[in-house]
Order: structure tokens, then C-alpha cells, then sequence
């Protein structure tokens, strides 16, 4: 259960296979599409299985993110001080988050074992902006996890907007401590407070690897 | 289990007198202990880093996967029964079913429990308690509180913990006490050998690990409560983007932390609105 959990945190990321055709997809098709691609290159490349991050990062950057709406997912996680920050603000927001959320769950590719994912029959009328895109996770003697991916169409293809994993929305789950750290600093405080994490991160990352 | 109650009480105690010292409630009504659980949070953190993580650490450098796999497997073949009696009790019949036999094949063709062979045969693993049976029947999940050692709960979820699951719970009944001791500890550290990448992880994640960890624990209840369908809370940031007004009809009160902001239309007065029940909130702990 917790290792499929854990997995199932770098799904969001485990999704997207760029490329032209998937502005065409149904939104159910374009992420089984990605993941099909993505664990197909996870489970040839030792150095991805081993940890390496360039390669992990680069993977990623390809195939994932081009699908992730993260403006949205910003606005999402700040929620009602979002209309607070000028657009400058805002756009430092989006960078900060963006870097924290791919930088703590690509990792967690790495953690792949032969979990099979699931789609479940999507449940949307072909007008539709706005579908959730349902998965299972499933790993011999575990209980499955759900994966739950909200998407928006745009102009650009349909986008994840939201990963809820386990019933637990990866954006939202952001906002009480985000409201806290408006409450205490402004805005400009939030936006250290993720400058500070990510820089953190980063340090730790270098020390570990030499 | 006895001292380890003991023990709880005391440390309960002791956070509680701590409490009016550290005043900075973060405002979530789900959370109206917030000074106490803070408390309580850091000192599990503290704990766990001492104690219970090393050990589990070596127990994984030490012991290969497939017999940690196995001791898994053990473990959870024995909750199975307590399982099915809750989705017995919860009035789903076929998943209750499907637990007591997931039980029988487990133990005898799964070789004690060691093998999951039923989840192979399509009955899948349930994930039920007694605290999911009450929220099914109705009852509110109350406050979130954080338990000594045995981490985030909330009040339903920590009564039906002490005073039903307890019971439930196949160990309790093994009459050698250094057994059942022993029991307990190698399913305490064989949990936090599986957790620990996952700990490593929402480290890395988490602004603030207190929230982070009190906003996924009540989305998760919630989750479970449903069965992973619950019902769909309005989010005026979710779903209308340049809507300025909140989502008229929309709860008062949520479960998630998602919910919170439902009904907050996105003005000054909305924020004061907030900032003042919060106080009211505060205050309402003080006393």
C-alpha cells in the first residue's frame, strides 16, 4: 500500500507524452498515453531506476510537464489570497511552486516497481471543459490507490489542473500553510517561504550526491 | 498497550498545560487544538527520529525484501477479518464477503497469511475501521487530534482506536504477553520500514510538515469514509476561475481543508469575516 502510494505521488509526473498528437486526445487517452511512455522508458533505464536526476529531470521536462496547467495549480494551492498578489508576484508564485512540486515528486520515479494503472471508464459528456480523469494503482498484496487527475481543455489540449492521490489533493493540501504564511509575511512572505524550501532542497540534493 | 495508555495520558496532560503558552492557532476550525497538537506533533518527531525510525531503517538494511513482503502480508492477512466486519457493519455485504474470504485463502493457501494469493483472484484488499463504520453511520469526524506515538487521528477515529478497534485487533488475543509484545513491535517497525521513503518525501514537500500532514489525514478520512467517492465539495477557486463571488449554496463548513474556502467570496470583507472567527475560534479554546 504505501509503496503504490508513494508511486502514486509521481504519477502526475509520470504523465505526459508531449507531442503533436496529443492535443487531439481524449483526456483519459492522452494520460494513459503518457504513462504508458513514461513507464515504458522508466522500466529500460537503469540509471532512471538508480536515482539519476539529470535524467530523471529531463524525462520529466519532455513528456510531463507540457500537460500540467501550473498557474492554475498555483492559484489553486494560494486559493483566496491568490487575487492578492500583482501579476509580478503571481508569476514568481508559479515559478516557485512549479520548482517545488517537480523537484520533490520526479524523485519519487525512481521508486517504480510494476505497478499497473488502471483507467477507469470516464465518466464526461464530449462537451465537457472540465473531466477528472480516474486510475487505480495497483501492486501484488497492496491495496490499490486511486489516483484521481482533474483536467481543463484549452486551446493547447487538456491539462492537469489537480492530482488527487488516495482521496488527498497534492494542490490543496498546500493551502493551509499557505494561508498561514500569507497571514504572517504577505504575499512576498509565501513567496520567500518557497524561495527558502526550494533553495534548501537543492543544497541538500548537491550534498547528497557528492 | 497498557502503559503504553498510561503513558499517553500523561504526555496528553503534559502538551495540554503547555497550551496556553503557545497561542499561534493557525485558524482551521477542524483544528481548535492546534497549540496541544503542534506539541504533540514535534514531540512523535521526535520520537520517531530517536527510536523508531533507526531501527527501521536497519530492520530494512537488514531483512530482504520478500521476508518484509511476507511480514506484511502477515499482518494485514490478520486485519482482514476486522475488516470484513466493518463492511459488514457499514452494510456492504459483498466487501465483507469477499474480506472473510480473502481470510480463509490467505491463511491456508497464502500459507498463514505469508502470501497474498486472494488479491491475485481479483478480492482486492479493503482499507475499513471502526472510525470509517462511524463516519458511514453519520457520526462527524470532530476535531483533529494528534495522538502520542500513534500520530495524526481525530476525536471519532481516536475513540473508535482505544475503545472498539482494539478489540478487533487479532494480537490483543495472544495470551503470552512477551509474544504479543513482541507482536506488536515487529508490526510497529515492519509499518515504518514501508513509510520511510514516503516520510523522506513529504519532508521535502511540506512547507510546514504539521499541516502538510493534518490537511492529507483529513482528506484521507474523508476519502476512506467514502470509499474514495466523497461527495464533491464547491471550490469557488476550483471551479470558476474569474468568478469573483463565492459559489452560492455551498457548505459552511468542509471536511477537507479544500472546503474552507468554499463560501469565502474573494473580497477584503470576506478576509475579515474569517480572520474573525478565527479569533472567535481562539478564543473559544482559551477558556
Amino acid at each position: 500500500m504505501v509503496k503504490s502510494f508513494l508511486f502514486a505521488l509521481c504519477l502526475p509526473l509520470l504523465a505526459a507524452a508531449a507531442g503533436a498528437q496529443a492535443q487531439g486526445l481524449a483526456p483519459d487517452a492522452l494520460m494513459k498515453s503518457i504513462s504508458d511512455d513514461v513507464i515504458g522508458i522508466i522500466k529500460q533505464d537503469k540509471d532512471i531506476k538508480a536515482g539519476d536526476r539529470e535524467k530523471i529531470n529531463a524525462l520529466v521536462d519532455a513528456k510531463v510537464l507540457p500537460h500540467f496547467n501550473f498557474a492554475r495549480m498555483t492559484a489553486l494551492a494560494v486559493g483566496r489570497n491568490w487575487p492578492k498578489a500583482n501579476a509580478a508576484q503571481q508569476k514568481q508564485l508559479v515559478e516557485e511552486f512549479r520548482n517545488l512540486l517537480v523537484r520533490t515528486y520526479s524523485g519519487a520515479l525512481s521508486t517504480y516497481k510494476n505497478e499497473v494503472i488502471q483507467f477507469k471508464p470516464l465518466r464526461a459528456a464530449p462537451a465537457d471543459t472540465d473531466v477528472t480523469v480516474r486510475t487505480q494503482v495497483r501492486r501484488p498484496g497492496s491495496e490499490p490507490v486511486s489516483i484521481d487527475y482533474s483536467m481543463e481543455k484549452t486551446p493547447a489540449g487538456w491539462k492537469v489542473y489537480d492530482v488527487v492521490v488516495g482521496g488527498v489533493s497534492l494542490v490543496t493540501n498546500y493551502r493551509d500553510s499557505f494561508n498561514a504564511e500569507v497571514r504572517d509575511g504577505g504575499i512576498d512572505g509565501l513567496i520567500k517561504s518557497l524561495a527558502n524550501k526550494n533553495r534548501s532542497l537543492e543544497t541538500q540534493a548537491g550534498g547528497s550526491s557528492k | 498497550m497498557i502503559t503504553l495508555r498510561s503513558l499517553s495520558v500523561l504526555l496528553l496532560l503534559g502538551a495540554l498545560g503547555g497550551l496556553g503558552g503557545c497561542a499561534t492557532t493557525g485558524g482551521n476550525p477542524e483544528d481548535p487544538l492546534e497549540g496541544y497538537n503542534r506539541a504533540m506533533f514535534s514531540f512523535n518527531e521526535g520520537v520517531d527520529k530517536a527510536i523508531i525510525k533507526p531501527v527501521a531503517s536497519g530492520y530494512k538494511a537488514v531483512v530482504p525484501a520478500f521476508a518484509r513482503t511476507g511480514v506484511t502480508n502477515f499482518f494485514a492477512n490478520l486485519g482482514d477479518v476486522w475488516i470484513g466486519v466493518n463492511n459488514v457493519l457499514q452494510g456492504k455485504f459483498d466487501d465483507g464477503v469477499s474480506d472473510f474470504g480473502r481470510f480463509a485463502m490467505n491463511s491456508s493457501l497464502g500459507i498463514l497469511g505469508l502470501i497474498d494469493i486472494a488479491s491475485d483472484t481479483g478480492m482486492d484488499k479493503h482499507n475499513e475501521d471502526f472510525g470509517q463504520t462511524l463516519g458511514r453511520w453519520g457520526v462527524g469526524s470532530g476535531a483533529y487530534v494528534v495522538l502520542p506515538i500513534l500520530g495524526p487521528s481525530d476525536v471519532r477515529d481516536g475513540f473508535s482506536l482505544f475503545a472498539v478497534d482494539r478489540h478487533g485487533d487479532p494480537l490483543a488475543y495472544v495470551g503470552n504477553v512477551p509474544t504479543r509484545n513482541e507482536l506488536y513491535g515487529v508490526r510497529i517497525v515492519n509499518t515504518r520500514a514501508g513509510l520511510l521513503d514516503a516520510s523522506r518525501l513529504m519532508e521535502d514537500a511540506a512547507l510546514d510538515r504539521y499541516s502538510y500532514v493534518r490537511g492529507a489525514y483529513l482528506q484521507r478520512r474523508r476519502s476512506l469514509v467514502y470509499d474514495g467517492n466523497p461527495p464533491r465539495e464547491p471550490d469557488a477557486e476550483r471551479t470558476s476561475k474569474s468568478a469573483p463571488g463565492a459559489m452560492p449554496g455551498a457548505p459552511t463548513r468542509g471536511a477537507a481543508s479544500a472546503g474552507e474556502d468554499s463560501r469565502i467570496p474573494r473580497d477584503q470583507t470576506a478576509l475579515s469575516d474569517t480572520s474573525g472567527k478565527d479569533n472567535a475560534g481562539l478564543q473559544g479554546v482559551k477558556q
